[in-house]
């Protein structure tokens, strides 16, 4: 049985490439079912476009459940759209109203140049990773269950910072571009589990560097990342960033240059 | 070092120093300003026995590198971060994905704070010189300055304007410091927060209270 429609107004940023100027282009998504992801209306408007032989509107998506961390836009100034927790994938129609005028842009951010329309680069990401989020040890075969002991809070905690999908949303919604919320639930991961003791002080002081040098800007603390996030990753985390990056510098120690003991 | 203090995580840790300085000051010189409530004797007594020590320049020359400090790496920080975003949304969030007003403007709130302790400064640490004497010693009427400064409406308003905006800003700022110095981690985070927003207020309010009172019942 067939839900409500809507009929809805979008004003979407088009930019043909990243040194095109880019702006607002309105277009009408009519007939639009409740039931629908945010997605599968974006979808649906693409369809008419190339019908009408235009171009569809470009946006990044992949597996469309929430877990991936590929899709990500900005829909009336809100990163992934205006409910909590929530990916744009798995917003769905029913929560905006028939008749409204939508807003939708893409991720702004100097680290994040835009590839086309809704489309950002967001490698800059994966080179902050690239710079110590990964632990380098070979664990070996798989040791028993509870081998390594672990405190539940840490688990929890450690668990929680690991549900970071790298989506960008916090970068998206910080006024200074920000990727500290990212940094720290990747450096917290870590830091919080047995494994990732090895390489705690570099992964600490290499992923803020990398952090640095990828142009993002530093947190004023405002919870905007916070609240974008569609899992949830706490500002906590950037808290224990910012220790973690104070210890590992003030106890670090220097690599012996005759390679120390064979 | 350098490499620590280059940082983006570095630098919000002296300003989250920095800022915390400052914060201790004004709570301490709000309490001390409290006096007038007591007597213009008392008030005048607890001024000259801060400014007749040597202390006061070990205090001050703490201050001065403080302020510096804060207001450098505010506007390095705000430099960095301004090339970070150079672009804005078309529309600001709403709903609740919105962040508090005290949290965004800092910077403006900061500026605005900063031309206050210079007229501050001009008004009363170098304004008119009364003099006058309690219990036989000679000291500066500030009591009276401040009776005066205060029977101006403009004064008044602009002086309470400030406070609030200081309120406001150690209300954020406070909390801020906390999480930049890696103390929001863990059981007391809420008490933090709190004792932030508790801290802005208290200040604002007690600040306030001295102009508010000598406008009203000083004539």
């Amino acid at each position: 049985m067939a839900g409500k429609t809507l009929n809805l107004t979008l004003r979407v940023w088009r930019q043909k490439g990243p040194k095109d100027q880019g702006g607002f282009v309105d277009l009408q998504a009519k007939n639009v079912s409740e039931d629908a992801s945010f997605l599968e209306m974006l979808d649906a408007v693409n369809e008419e476009l190339v019908g009408k032989g235009d171009e569809p509107i470009a946006f990044d998506h992949d597996c469309r459940e929430g877990i991936c961390g590929a899709c990500g836009f900005v829909i009336d100034g809100e990163a992934h759209g205006p409910m909590k927790s929530t990916t744009v994938c798995q917003l769905h129609m029913r929560n905006f109203t028939d008749g409204a005028t939508l807003t939708i842009e893409p991720f702004r951010a100097q680290a994040f140049p835009v590839i086309k329309d809704l489309m950002v680069n967001r490698s800059a990401m994966d080179r902050i990773i690239s710079a110590g989020g990964y632990i380098s040890q070979n664990a070996g075969n798989a040791v028993d269950a509870n081998a390594i002991l672990v405190p539940k809070a840490d688990a929890d905690e450690a668990m929680s910072s690991a549900t970071c999908i790298q989506c960008g949303a916090c970068v998206a919604a910080c006024k200074n571009a920000s990727a500290a919320l990212f940094t720290s639930a990747k450096i917290s991961h870590m830091a919080l589990l047995p494994q990732g003791q090895v390489e705690r002080k570099e992964r600490a002081i290499r992923m803020v560097a990398a952090m640095d040098a990828e142009g993002f800007g530093a947190c004023t603390t405002t919870g905007a990342c916070e609240a974008a996030c569609p899992k949830d990753i706490q500002l906590t985390n950037i808290s224990r960033m910012n220790r973690e990056f104070l210890v590992a510098n003030a106890t670090k120690r220097e690599k012996h240059s005759d390679g120390g003991a064979g | 070092m350098s490499g620590f203090l280059g940082s983006t995580v570095g630098k919000k840790y002296i300003m989250g120093i920095s800022g915390l300085v400052w914060a201790g000051f004004v709570l301490a010189h709000m309490a001390g300003n409290l006096l007038i409530f007591v007597s213009h004797d008392a008030y005048n007594a607890y001024g000259h026995a801060i400014t007749s020590g040597n202390l006061l320049y070990v205090a001050e020359a703490i201050l001065l590198l403080a302020l510096f400090t804060h207001v450098f790496m505010a506007f390095s920080l705000t430099a960095q971060n301004r090339a970070a975003k150079s672009s804005r949304y078309a529309v600001a969030a709403s709903g609740e994905k919105r962040v508090s007003l005290a949290s965004r403007t800092m910077a403006i709130q900061g500026s605005l704070i900063l031309v206050f302790i210079i007229l501050h400064l001009i008004t009363f640490k170098y304004g008119t010189h009364y003099e006058t004497t309690v219990n036989g010693v000679v000291m500066r009427d500030l009591a009276r300055l401040m009776e005066e400064v205060f029977q101006m409406p403009g004064y008044v308003i602009w002086y309470v304007v400030a406070l609030i905006l200081l309120g406001f800003h150690l209300s954020h700022g406070v909390g801020s410091s906390f999480q930049s110095l890696g103390l929001m981690e863990g059981s007391y985070r809420g008490l933090w927060k709190k004792l932030s927003y508790t801290y802005g207020i208290i200040v604002a309010l007690g600040f306030i209270a001295q102009p508010l009172y000598l406008f009203v019942f000083a004539h």
